[in-house]
């Protein structure tokens, strides 16, 4: 299905910001804004729900630590009792350090790839939405024409207010 | 013009094409002949080490100049010297972006990158101490033919092992995610077999708002993460000696003085790094004097750390009223390593006290030479702990001296030739700068920066 979009070109992060809010309140579907650093509350602006990926960081530390615990109570006292100096076989302090740096080790690895997994990053990706200068000096912001009916004109004088360098409108 | 309350970060009002320029341009020209004069040296040292390390895996390590009394040498002095090194790595880029503190994006990725080559460094030490490297898989637990036999969950050697694979893992991630934007950045200008090279490695990053939003909070989850574990990795390295029933070691001062140590050391490697980084790739605007400035009194904070452990190991011993306790300590002190131990508090302790003078950290060749001072002082503080702890035992019959051999000696040449090998390869392909980061922090200090623009446009 293909959609008629409006990207406008910005050259500061407050006029981006200001822009895409104005546009959302006028109720104008902002699809996305490209950057090329991380704007300050773009994520209001655009309205963004916090990330659930702190969960992901959870779920994996707690399976970590927990998994390695175990393992080392099962090594330890279970599976092939172990007599080192006369201390209780499972001795917990003892099982501290390498539960610990399991714990790091996955919650790291697993909220990154889960980040990567849902920001749809993979070796070979070739973005769909690609602007040069987004990656430089450029702020880009994209939105839906299909708005509301008094339409363009109104979109367009809204980015030019906040000083847009560029409107250009594409077919995808 | 710039704020009187907030001092600019980047200096001569850049704008965020002139940060891309200037971060990128040198990775995309032909390499200085400074730059090949340095590989020249460094990949000497290491070719170096290389056929020094071949010699005593071949030999075994009968050729270091270890005895029955002291078994503990160069190869765990340099272990622990290296992983302090990379300590302040962490230190910017996690402690610090916890801590809010902007200045450190100019600085973080190639301190980060000094962390990754420190680890990789003093891993090789533990791999070659253990006479047949080739089987130092025999440290992961895995079900094996051998009972299974599993590894001893309660020996701090074990521990070690996790807490040093996790730290070079977790900082090579954190790394390469923090250089995913800039990845993109060098996509976008470069052509043909760069332009697909680095189209893959940065997983095709288009810098959306959705993706930075998860992004940024991935990277304070990493930071979180990265924190602790520094802090559990030299912590863990110190138990291999607090845990033994040696005066000396047997301390619970440990953790805490290796962790400053640790910090302290590795600050000094990054101010002699990025001390010479900024003169030959001309980084002048982004390393600016506020930033050897923060960087001398975080040196000098650590500094008094260590000063204050020195003397706190010191009066234990005496307080503990332990006489072999005592005797290790005036040992130090007043023994035959006297001198090391004296290079030692004066490297680490007095030397830095000048940075205190604001006039002393705002002269760069005076800083430089501090911080090569404190690497020094560094490598003599872990020599001192191992050695002094260890040549005069409890049975005066087998007190013996240590002294390294010529291999030990290119084996510790060939750590700095991978170092700086390594280093130098990254300044060469590998924004050092943060770009990304470096532009979210370019208007501070430049607040009136746009009203200016808006003055001149009226006036034209």
């Amino acid at each position: 299905m293909s959609r008629r979009i409006t990207v406008a070109t910005f050259v500061h992060q407050d006029d981006v910001r200001a822009a895409t809010a104005d546009l959302r309140q006028g109720g104008f579907p902002v699809l996305d804004v490209y950057s090329p650093h991380p704007i300050h509350a773009m994520d209001e602006a655009l309205g963004l729900r916090p990330t659930r990926l702190t969960w992901v960081c959870f779920l994996c530390g707690a399976v970590g630590g927990l998994g390695m615990l175990w393992f080392q109570h099962w090594v330890n006292a279970v599976q092939w009792p172990l007599n080192v100096g006369g201390k209780p076989w499972n001795s917990l302090p003892a099982e501290a350090p390498v539960a610990f740096e399991m714990l790091v080790l996955l919650a790291a690895f697993g909220s990154v790839l889960a980040c990567l997994a849902v920001c749809r990053l993979y070796p070979g990706r070739t973005p769909r939405d690609w602007y040069q200068g987004a990656t430089d000096d450029r702020y880009v912001l994209e939105v839906d024409e299909a708005g509301p009916a008094s339409g363009a004109s109104e979109m367009v004088a809204v980015l030019r207010k906040h000083g847009a360098v560029q409107i250009q409108e594409l077919v995808r | 013009m710039s704020s009187p309350l907030r001092p600019p970060l980047i200096a001569g009002h850049k704008s965020l094409a002139d940060v891309t320029r200037d971060i990128c341009t040198p990775l995309e020209g032909r390499p200085s002949s400074w730059w090949w004069a340095g590989l020249a040296v460094s990949a000497s040292m290491l070719l170096v080490g290389l056929v020094s390390v071949g010699y005593q895996i071949a030999w075994g390590i009968g050729t270091w100049g270890l005895n029955k009394t002291v078994g503990w040498g160069f190869d765990i002095t340099n272990f622990v010297f290296w992983i302090g090194i990379g300590h302040a790595g962490t230190l910017i880029s996690a402690v610090l972006f916890l801590f809010r503190q902007q200045w450190r994006t100019s600085v973080n990725r190639a301190a980060e990158a000094m962390t990754l080559f420190a680890v990789m460094c003093a891993g090789i030490f533990p791999l070659i101490h253990m006479g047949r490297p080739w089987l130092f898989f025999w440290f992961a637990p895995y079900p094996n033919a051998r009972g299974p036999l599993w590894i001893n969950f309660k020996s701090p050697l074990v521990w070690d092992f996790f807490a040093i694979s996790t730290y070079f893992l977790v900082s090579a991630l954190f790394w390469y995610f923090g250089l995913l934007p800039d990845l993109a950045t060098l996509r976008d200008r470069a052509v043909g077999w760069r332009k697909k090279l680095c189209g893959v490695l940065c997983l095709g990053w288009n810098g959306s708002a959705r993706t930075w939003h998860r992004y940024e909070t991935v990277y304070l989850l990493l930071a979180g993460l990265a924190t602790p574990l520094v802090f559990s990795v030299h912590t863990i390295v110190s138990m291999d000696f607090a845990t033994s029933v040696i005066p000396g070691w047997h301390t619970t001062i440990f953790p805490p003085y290796f962790v400053a140590g640790a910090i302290f050391s590795g600050l000094a490697m990054v101010l002699t790094l990025m001390l010479i980084a900024r003169k030959t790739m001309r980084l002048e605007a982004y390393l600016t004097a506020r930033h050897v400035d923060a960087m001398c009194q975080l040196m000098l904070a650590m500094g008094c750390l260590v000063g204050l452990a020195y003397g706190t190991e010191f009066f234990l011993a005496f307080y503990s009223g332990n006489p072999y306790e005592q005797f290790v300590f005036l040992n130090r002190a007043a023994g035959p390593l006297a001198w090391a131990y004296w290079t030692m508090v004066t490297c680490n302790v007095l030397v830095p006290q000048v940075l205190w003078l604001k006039a002393a950290r705002r002269n760069f060749a005076l800083v430089f030479a501090v911080s090569i001072l404190v690497n020094v002082g560094m490598w003599f503080e872990r020599f001192v702990i191992i050695v002094t702890s260890l040549h005069r035992d409890y049975l005066p019959s087998s007190w013996a001296t240590y002294v390294p051999t010529l291999i030990e000696l290119t084996t510790l040449v060939g750590s700095f030739g991978l170092f700086f090998t390594c280093f130098l390869l990254f300044c060469r392909f590998v924004p050092v700068i943060a770009m990304a980061e470096v532009k979210g922090v370019l208007d501070v200090g430049h607040e009136t920066r746009r009203e200016d623009a808006v003055v001149t446009g009226e006036a034209a």
